[in-house]
């Protein structure tokens, strides 16, 4: 196999090219894929989560949903519309930097805040008694179950595996940098893509908040 | 059996033409997906199950074709796809455990119960097999007989 260098691969087709290039082959930190410091944080979270929804108390719940959607929001469209162009134009090597103390708290971070903003957010919904059908919102509702499961499906179907297979790519001796810039560039598209839906759900959550 | 790193057969291993295993998971995903939209948006009515069930069959039947695919593949990475999908399934398992506390939590019984429970069930195994596919194709072959 002819090899393509990691900086020739890595620069997306459609972005300048990263200028100053070192020498050679770039160099990749140590990182963990899973960061271990951070799941007792998430198994608390988690915990928080079930006492919340096993007491029902508003104020619990609303913390939970507001919070978690705030953060998932915020982080969609700040990665996919604010650091997904920046990363695209970065040099390649710190493209690698960044993408190997960021990529790995994503791993967590994502899924727990979706966890929480969704189991939440239904008890929430039940406790307010808006899952009803005759709920004169309930269009809107369903309309907000569609916009998150268009986004679950883009999240775990294609963002999150293309995020685990960079880090286990940059975890060999010599990784593929063509098949790290293939898989960067679906994990840009597919944050932007869910950035972008953010907005509706920023529509929807806000008129479903004044009834 | 290549035993070059980076190479399977000859062909590297981002070039191998693979079943579109990770294709027929995310539609696996959206069926499930929609088969919970279909059935949260009709609560706390009964939704008339016949399409909750053919979305449920649907689902059932893209993961059974994807691990028959799976399990015909050789050579594979099956070390690192079994690290990658034991660390998911059991990450996977108590998101859906999760889910499965609030229905259960919530009154939710009868058929409307096992239809979702399935589905949660689809949803555990569907997505640790995409995530561990998703980074095994990409992986050199080890050394050794074929599994």
């Amino acid at each position: 196999m002819a090899e393509v260098t990691a900086d020739q691969a890595l620069a997306p087709a459609a972005t300048p090219a990263p200028a100053a290039m070192p020498a050679g082959a770039p160099t990749v930190p140590e990182f963990q894929i899973v960061p271990l410091r951070g799941l007792p944080i998430v198994a608390a979270i988690l915990v928080g989560l079930v006492a919340a929804i096993v007491g029902n108390r508003l104020w619990a719940l609303d913390f939970f949903h507001v919070v978690g959607g705030g953060m998932w929001t915020g982080i969609d469209l700040f990665v996919g519309l604010i650091i997904g162009p920046i990363l695209g134009r970065l040099s390649v090597q710190a493209r690698i930097e960044f993408s190997t103390r960021f990529m790995p708290k994503m791993l967590i971070i994502m899924p727990t805040l979706v966890t929480m903003t969704l189991a939440a957010g239904w008890q929430l919904a039940r406790h307010l008694g808006n899952l009803e059908a005759h709920y004169h919102n309930h269009a809107w509702l369903v309309a907000s179950y569609c916009v998150v499961g268009v986004m679950a499906v883009i999240a775990l179907g294609f963002l999150e595996p293309a995020n685990l297979a960079v880090l286990f790519e940059l975890k060999k001796p010599r990784p593929d940098g063509e098949l790290i810039g293939k898989l960067m560039r679906r994990f840009v598209y597919t944050a932007g893509i869910t950035g972008v839906m953010q907005v509706a759900t920023l529509v929807i959550m806000t008129k479903l908040a004044v009834g | 059996m290549s035993a070059v790193a980076g190479t399977d057969r000859g062909v590297p291993v981002a070039e191998r033409r693979l079943p579109p295993i990770s294709e027929v998971a995310v539609a696996t995903i959206a069926v499930v997906v929609m088969g919970g939209i279909y059935l949260a948006a009709h609560l706390p009515r009964r939704a008339p199950l016949g399409p909750a069930y053919g979305l449920l069959g649907i689902a059932g039947a893209l993961l059974l074709w994807n691990v028959v695919s799976l399990s015909r593949l050789r050579p594979f990475a099956w070390d690192t796809f079994f690290l990658v999908g034991r660390w998911a399934l059991l990450a996977y398992l108590i998101f859906a455990g999760m889910l499965e506390f609030i229905f259960i939590f919530d009154h939710v019984r009868g058929a409307i119960l096992v239809i979702l429970t399935l589905m949660l069930a689809i949803y555990a195994v569907n997505i640790p097999l995409l995530l561990a596919f998703s980074v095994a194709r990409y992986q050199p072959v080890a050394d050794g007989p074929d599994r």
